[in-house]
């Protein structure tokens, strides 16, 4: 194995260097932008902050009407990973564990639901949810985004379920479990990896989406994304204040990677390696 | 290894199965009604048959989008594919550094799709931005909101920022899987690099690149929000692709009709594409 990590070696942490200056590099120049003044950033060109200042970051964390947004964003997020996590344990445990009438069907209508472009979505949601008058709510964003979130968690935890051995549930049907029991107090310590994986996808998904939940909301629920895009067209560009949104929506999910990213790479295969 | 068969297994997938079809069915069908149906206001429809279908099928404009966005996806999938392979190894295989590579790798997919447009329209502008500055200091007559080859580049080079990664972990995950003995039997047959990697990873890693290139194709084919954040659509309709134009259409324009024939044609596009790489997918499955 060492020669193996030799002959990688130089050239690899050359390679791997080169990448990542490439991925933050961007993410840097908006972080460097969101530490100046809007004059500095107009006026001279600077590969850091002259005078570094945490003005955009206080106009943001003082004013509701831009913190409601992260406020918002985070409960449907919320509310729809455990949403979709919920409805989708069972379904993958039948999956992974039993063949019925038309499984192998209603395996990939699932699936054609994540293929489905949101572009399509979005004026029927709109009608729908307005005339059950769910309109502007946590909730309608939550439910909008099981669309593609269900279907992947399916898949995820599917992945994970069919590398636990089918003789642990039968052992325990012995036992003398019935399936609810067996199903919390056995089955999902298993699979707990598989169910955090799951979690971080709909997470993901559901953090980055901006058509759909837009389109559902307007003020009581609007996301954080939404509100950088109407920002930028009535104030004249206050591209201090955007830049420092922006580094703001990341945080989030830098620390939800830091907490699965022992997972990460199996869960990017779905639990299929 | 042979599942029992057990039709009350559908009582689990009930609460899954009705969760789609409210989230799903019922929108779709409302496009349908739509794809049918002609209206001058008021809630009055009129029977429209296939007039909408023969419409957008005929369109220019339409073709010319579709035309665009089967070029995006192709570009994407011939760049990202091979760049992901090459990164995943070059990646550490554990410890820290490994760890360290993994998060930051992953940062560029949790960013909302609008700030990723918005980044790269701040990084590419000549008078605030890096990357435009330099250029333009460079000699480099690169401006994306006039040019539209510098458009298309600025678009492509950001969607490989962003979603490179994510083949680049698929890859790694199934790197990961590769038992060492494989690389040691690859050694005592003094293989050369070259062919360790066409024999012994590459077969190992094509479950996880068939998932990769379908990710990859069906997220590039819908997209959206990024390059409508920094060009668009334009300049002109040089980056329109299919749904910004189906966005333009319906919510813009409002024209109901159109716009759902389209969709269903652009559903139906992605669906047969993607039915091709699942039967694919299924049937590696069941040869390992």
């Amino acid at each position: 194995m060492a020669a193996v990590a030799e002959s990688k070696g130089r050239g690899a942490a050359i390679v791997m260097a080169a990448y990542l200056l490439f991925l933050m590099l961007p993410i840097y120049w908006l972080l460097n932008m969101s530490l100046k003044t809007n004059a500095e950033i107009l006026g001279a060109f600077s590969l850091w902050p002259r005078n570094p200042t945490l003005d955009n970051y206080r106009t943001i964390l003082t004013d509701p009407s831009w913190y409601m947004g992260y406020v918002n964003s985070l409960i449907y997020v919320v509310m729809n990973t455990v949403i979709s996590i919920t409805v989708a344990l069972p379904a993958a445990y039948a999956f992974s564990r039993y063949r019925f009438l038309g499984d192998k069907h209603l395996f990939f209508w699932l699936l054609t639901n994540r293929m489905a472009p949101a572009a399509v979505f979005a004026l029927p949601f709109f009608q729908l949810y307005s005339s059950i008058g769910l309109f502007d709510t946590h909730i309608a964003v939550a439910l909008a985004h099981c669309l593609f979130n269900v279907p992947l968690a399916v898949w995820i935890l599917e992945g994970f379920m069919s590398g636990v051995p089918r003789e642990i549930d039968e052992t325990a049907y012995i036992d003398g479990y019935s399936f609810p029991r067996f199903f919390v107090k056995i089955f999902m310590p298993l699979i707990a990896s598989g169910i955090g994986v799951a979690a971080f996808f709909c997470f993901m998904f559901s953090w980055v989406e901006l058509l759909l939940s837009r389109t559902l909301t307007s003020v009581s629920a609007k996301p954080i994304a939404a509100t950088m895009t109407r920002t930028v067209s009535a104030s004249g560009l206050d591209w201090g204040v955007l830049a420092a949104a922006g580094i703001l929506t990341i945080i989030p999910g830098a620390l939800v990677i830091w907490f699965v990213r022992n997972y990460i790479a199996k869960g990017f295969a779905l639990g299929r390696v | 290894m042979d599942k029992p068969v057990n039709n009350r297994a559908w009582f689990l997938v009930l609460p899954v199965l009705a969760l789609v079809a409210f989230s799903a069915v019922l929108p779709l069908m409302t496009v349908v009604n739509y794809s049918v149906q002609d209206t001058f206001g008021n809630n009055q429809f009129f029977w429209a048959g296939l007039e909408w279908f023969e419409e957008v099928i005929s369109s220019d404009r339409i073709r010319a989008a579709l035309g665009r966005q089967i070029l995006f996806s192709a570009i994407i999938l011939a760049i990202e594919i091979p760049l992901g392979i090459f990164v995943a190894l070059n990646m550490p295989k554990k410890g820290v550094w490994a760890s360290f590579c993994l998060v930051l790798m992953a940062l560029p997919l949790l960013i909302p799709w609008n700030v990723v447009g918005t980044i790269w329209q701040v990084f590419g502008r000549v008078d605030i931005g890096l990357l435009g500055y330099t250029l333009s200091k460079l000699g480099v007559d690169y401006n994306y909101v006039n040019d539209a080859v510098d458009a298309w580049i600025t678009v492509v080079v950001m969607d490989v920022w962003h979603w490179t990664s994510l083949v680049a972990l698929l890859c790694y995950a199934g790197l990961q899987s590769i038992p060492d003995a494989y690389y040691q039997a690859a050694k005592i047959d003094q293989a050369s690099r070259w062919k360790v990697f066409r024999y012994i990873e590459l077969p190992k890693m094509q479950g996880v690149l068939l998932i990769a290139v379908l990710l990859r194709f069906m997220d590039s084919f819908m997209i959206y929000t990024e390059p409508f954040v920094v060009t668009g659509g334009g300049p002109g309709n040089a980056t329109t692709f299919l749904s910004i134009d189906l966005v333009k259409m319906a919510i813009g324009q409002f024209d109901l009709g159109p716009a759902a024939a389209f969709s269903l044609i652009y559903f139906l596009v992605i669906l047969l594409i993607s039915f091709v790489f699942y039967t694919i997918m299924t049937k590696e499955g069941e040869t390992l």
